[in-house]
């Protein structure tokens, strides 16, 4: 078995399959019966696996959000969608690989796919940014959402992203001029619009292809403000006090569905999405099926109001004589 | 009309002066000493160098609305504290200071207000309340006022300072840069102008939402304004930035503001676009 990257607290599990990998190897070329001892761990390794993950706390929920073994946006797409086509480019300064935005269809469904995507290994991960767009990568996508408009396309999108990037050239060409215009653009536009965090809700980053009519998040994905290194280092001023920051922002999937921000909270394969990636693959397309065939048939004169009204609610206060 | 007869508040010298105590202030750009009287005269602008000093959203409110003509709106919503959130100190301590040192409840004002004998919408926030962060609070006003500029038709302006969304309210905060862009998405329908005004600084989400959505973004001279702080860029790039990066006249060079405008002829100049387009 190849040596994988494992993070504190999946060390004993990996220890476990291991062990279990071993065994077959041995059952598989001797005459010595293991067969009931490797059940046995296997069902060990099962029950740990469910220990440790119900119990993570939120930094360590954020460090498999971050795992590198982690699917990204492309994992998905190559797994769920079929003639998918990508599209490059702002049609104005670049083509932005950190974000990935085509056409395609899920089992028959024509959608329009925007998606951050992550790079695998040190080159890739250069070419991607990280998954850290620049605003002609937001431009991209406003502009296949506004193709997705004309066409009366549904917009699924897969949010997987530190956080914008925070470099010169991004500043010089309007970052924030490019976020903010696809908020607007999402406010209004007339297709079913499906947000799914695979991983890193990055702030401003994620948002600005997340206005959507449902948003649903995988368990161990992570949604925040801003990232619990740079809110620590503002607070705390120590970005090593990011687990505190983790824990008072409260960013998990769990605490968002409770603070009624997000749609619904997805199961992801005992163990995390990396540890299986086709049944991973296999939740997120279920999910986006359900959900648009749920949204098809809306008209658009509740789908736009009803997108504005979910936002419109948000927030929380009191009334103090003045 | 009732709210015409509502009579200003006399203001607290500490709502007044975010200009440093004293008789006599040095301009924090040429040196220049100035006396403190004076330098309130000129709206806080350096006489020598131009320099615009930070004013607060009451002073704001004089500059652009006629005298005894604004009425707030929603001056009585306050954060509460949905994440319990707790730092070195809980939130709602931080808030208790902040309203206390202030004598807002929240980063913004809004209201409506003749500019020129034209009514306005009006929306000014206030850096000195939690660095103008935007929460729920700051969120529902602008919303708010989004909705009431649309319903009565009236022109909307919004000035800007901030440091971006308040992590204190972790992702209600990110999401009210989604509820405010619902409300301008709604009020752009009515072809009303929406304007913006970037003050020093205007940052962080507050830039990529409200801010930059103005039909027309006007900026002060100087003004920092920008998605990332130049502290994190910084961390990002390994190296100092260029001179007067990010600053109102390096926007409106890279094309993203509409103009630059002092503060002296800002009331003058605004009235100027709102009679272009709407008369
Ligand atoms: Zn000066």
């Amino acid at each position: 078995m190849n040596e994988r990257f494992a993070l504190d607290f999946e060390k004993p599990i990996i220890e476990l399959e291991k062990k279990i990998e071993e065994m077959k190897i041995i059952s598989g070329s001797s005459e010595i019966e293991l067969e009931d001892d490797i059940a046995r761990l296997e069902k060990k390794a099962d029950k740990l696996k469910k220990d440790i993950y119900s119990s993570l706390t939120r930094w360590q929920r954020a460090q498999v959000a971050r795992h590198p073994d982690r699917p990204y946006s492309l994992d998905y797409i190559n797994r769920i969608m079929t003639d998918f086509v990508e599209l490059h480019g702002d049609r104005a300064f670049a083509d932005d690989p950190a974000i990935i935005a085509g056409l395609g269809k899920i089992e028959d469904r024509p959608v329009v796919l925007v998606a951050h995507q992550k790079g695998r290994g040190t080159k890739d991960k250069l070419y991607r940014n990280f998954g850290m767009p620049n605003p002609e990568g937001y431009r991209k996508a406003n502009r296949l959402m506004q193709l997705a408009a004309r066409f009366g396309r549904p917009i699924v999108s897969l949010i997987d992203t530190p956080g914008a990037y925070p470099g010169l050239g991004a500043e010089e060409r309007g970052q924030a001029e490019a976020i903010a215009v696809n908020l607007m653009t999402m406010a209004k536009l007339p297709v079913p619009f499906i947000a799914f965090v695979i991983g890193e809700g990055g702030s401003g980053g994620a948002l600005a292809i997340g206005i959507a009519d449902r948003i649903f998040m995988f368990e161990n994905s992570i949604y925040s403000v801003i990232s619990p290194e740079g809110c620590a280092s503002i607070l705390y001023r120590d970005a090593a006090q990011a687990p505190k920051a983790a824990e008072a922002m409260k960013i998990t999937a769990g605490d968002l569905h409770k603070l009624g921000l997000v749609d619904e909270v997805i199961e992801e394969p005992l163990g995390g999405a990396h540890r299986d990636p086709d049944a991973a693959a296999e939740a997120v397309k279920m999910t986006l099926i359900a959900a648009l065939d749920e949204l098809k048939n809306k008209p658009l004169d509740s789908l736009i109001p009803e997108r504005q009204e979910k936002y419109f609610r948000i927030g929380q206060w009191e009334q103090v004589k003045t | 009309m009732a709210w015409f007869q509502k009579a200003k508040k006399s203001l607290s010298p500490k709502e007044r002066s975010q200009v440093p105590d004293g008789l006599w202030i040095k301009c924090e750009n040429c040196g220049e000493i100035i006396f403190r009287r004076e330098l309130q005269k000129n709206h806080s602008v350096c006489q020598k160098c131009r320099f615009h000093f930070r004013i607060g959203s009451r002073e704001y409110i004089e500059l652009l609305i006629d005298e005894g003509s604004f009425r707030e709106f929603n001056a009585d919503l306050k954060s509460v504290d949905p994440l319990k959130f707790k730092d070195t100190k809980r939130y709602t301590e931080r808030i208790q200071k902040a309203v206390k040192a202030t004598g807002i409840n929240d980063a913004i004002r809004t209201g409506v207000g003749l500019m020129n004998g034209r009514k306005i919408i009006l929306g000014v926030m206030d850096f000195a309340f939690f660095g103008g962060s935007v929460g729920s609070v700051v969120g529902e006003k602008i919303t708010q006022a989004a909705k009431r500029a649309k319903e009565g038709e009236y022109p909307f302006i919004l000035v800007c300072a901030s440091g971006g969304m308040r992590m204190q309210e972790g992702m209600f905060s990110l999401m009210q840069m989604a509820k405010t862009s619902c409300a301008l998405a709604d009020y752009s329908e009515k072809n009303l102008p929406f304007i913006t005004l970037l003050t020093h600084p205007t940052t962080g989400g507050t830039t990529a939402s409200f801010a930059m959505l103005g039909d027309i973004i006007v900026a002060e001279p100087g003004a920092l304004i920008g998605f990332a702080g130049p502290r994190v860029i910084k961390q990002t790039i390994g190296q100092d930035l260029p001179p007067g990066f990010q600053r109102a006249e390096f926007l409106l060079q890279r094309g993203f503001i509409d103009f630059i405008e002092d503060r002296s002829k800002m009331k003058e100049t605004l009235s100027k676009v709102l009679s272009n387009l709407c008369d």
